[in-house]
């Protein structure tokens, strides 16, 4: 029994792994580009970034999950995601990267709005490029003031990919609570914490290595 | 002829004109000293000079050449204000060092991405990085902190985190070196050792402007002191005029403010 519990929330977790590797990886780049857009100076698309930002981050993940799984389907009559696993799996993916993207890019903004603006007219009077002043000056600072709010939503993260249940994708809360209907146990449902805590206290570990590293100056 | 001649610089926020047609003219070496009220226009011209803020009107000349002027219709490319502005230095009243490195950093950062548009960089990268570094640890021993090459900038004191300012504005050579509040953001007993480095360079004839608040400084280095009161040049003259003997109502008002 414990070899079968092992094996099957083993499998499931490698499945969270995987929503929160690729959320990252998608969400990283795109909050970048959604901040610039909420700092744009062109108002239409600032306003506009903002009210998608607001709505996304106003709203639960689970609901934007269904929305866009179930969506068009129902809506548009089009099911584009196909039924089987893969396009759950997608639409799982959509959302996620989304709703990440714009929890990252107030994160962004608000880093690049919070360095001093003396630090940019140093680098002007010193002759650097808008491009020099962002990759040599200014991006240190940020990821250094980031890091720790990136941190938190990281962690979030490892717990958020639970959610992807509701349109039943297989990771290990799912094959974990199966083991209640199939066979009446519940400790499988403990080990499914085991793994969050342990995934969770390795990424606390990570995150406090980068801040040390970071620590050789102050901003 | 006059290293730096402004003529009639206007500037304008919205509504308010913050300067009202400043002219004037310096000559290679000269160290002059800007004094007058807060709000009266010293930073802005400063700003303005340095291409900071946008001049609304007026010329600006380096050398006989025009780099700003505004009757010629031309909106100056980001390029060319990046070249204008290398004529010049400027010191801020927050040093405003880059925290992320160290002194030396902080000073050969400049130099050294200027280094790599030149031609045959790529040659002799290391020979040139090599040179700016020495540069730069020259520089850093001229203002008195050749033993905290590599120091971040928290690790220093105000005062000396002004001197790295100091060197980082001085290692691009300019041809005049302007300094804003220089030691406004200090406590009073290290003040001196900022002021100490600036004598030294106005004993090496930098040619150099100095907006300060220091009045006895002011006196002590300067070649010309000019007093600007709401966005105009109300007083010009040799210290012993402007700070002694001002002819100006205005002048004398403002210099009473300080009890002499």
């Amino acid at each position: 029994m414990f070899q079968t519990v092992l094996s099957s929330l083993s499998l499931g977790f490698l499945k969270s792994l995987e929503i929160f590797a690729l959320t990252l990886l998608g969400a990283i780049p795109l909050g970048l580009i959604i901040a610039f857009g909420s700092m744009s100076r062109f108002k239409p698309l600032q306003y506009l970034v903002k009210l998608v930002v607001w709505i996304i981050r106003g709203t639960p993940l689970m609901l934007q999950l269904l929305i866009i799984y179930y969506g068009p389907g129902l809506i548009l009559g089009n099911n584009w995601w196909g039924g089987g696993s893969a396009g759950r799996f997608a639409a799982a993916m959509v959302a996620f990267i989304f709703n990440y993207s714009c929890y990252f890019s107030e994160i962004y903004r608000g880093g690049i709005e919070g360095i001093p603006k003396g630090q940019k007219e140093a680098g002007q009077v010193l002759g650097l490029t808008n491009t020099q002043i962002f990759f040599k000056v200014t991006l240190m600072q940020v990821i250094k003031r980031i890091v720790p709010p990136m941190g938190n939503e990281v962690i979030t993260l490892v717990k958020d990919t639970s959610l992807v249940r509701v349109i039943a994708v297989y990771e290990i809360m799912w094959n974990g609570q199966s083991f209640i209907k199939s066979s009446g146990i519940i400790w499988p449902l403990f080990f499914t914490g085991l793994y969050y805590l342990a995934f969770s206290g390795l990424l606390t570990l990570l995150l406090g290595w980068v801040e040390k590293k970071l620590d050789y100056f102050k901003v | 002829m006059a290293l730096l001649e402004v003529k009639d610089l206007h500037k304008s926020f919205d509504e308010l004109e913050v300067l009202k047609g400043v002219s004037f003219s310096m000559d290679r070496g000269e160290t002059m000293s800007v004094i007058g009220p807060s709000g009266g226009g010293k930073t802005t011209l400063l700003r303005c000079l340095n291409f900071l803020e946008m001049p609304s009107s007026g010329r600006i000349s380096v050398n006989g050449q025009p780099i700003f002027d505004s009757s010629d219709g031309k909106t100056l490319s980001e390029a060319e204000i990046r070249r204008n502005r290398l004529h010049f230095g400027l010191v801020f009243q927050n040093f405003n060092l880059f925290p992320q490195y160290t002194a030396l950093e902080n000073v050969s950062l400049a130099p050294k991405l200027q280094a790599k548009g030149g031609e045959d960089y790529k040659r002799n990268k290391k020979a040139v990085n090599a040179e700016i570094e020495e540069k730069s640890r020259e520089l850093l021993r001229r203002v008195g902190l050749g033993d905290k090459l590599n120091f971040y900038p928290h690790q220093l004191s105000g005062g000396q985190q002004q001197r790295v300012a100091i060197a980082r504005a001085l290692a691009l050579t300019p041809e005049v070196l302007f300094f804003d509040e220089p030691t406004s953001a200090l406590d009073p007993e290290l003040t001196g050792e900022v002021l100490n480095v600036i004598r030294q360079l106005a004993e090496e004839n930098m040619t150099m402007v100095v907006v300060t608040h220091e009045m006895d400084f002011a006196a002590a280095v300067s070649d010309r002191v000019l007093f600007i009161d709401g966005g105009v040049i109300a007083e010009q003259g040799p210290p012993e005029q402007v700070l002694k003997n001002p002819l100006e109502e205005r002048t004398k008002q403002f210099l009473s403010g300080y009890g002499k």
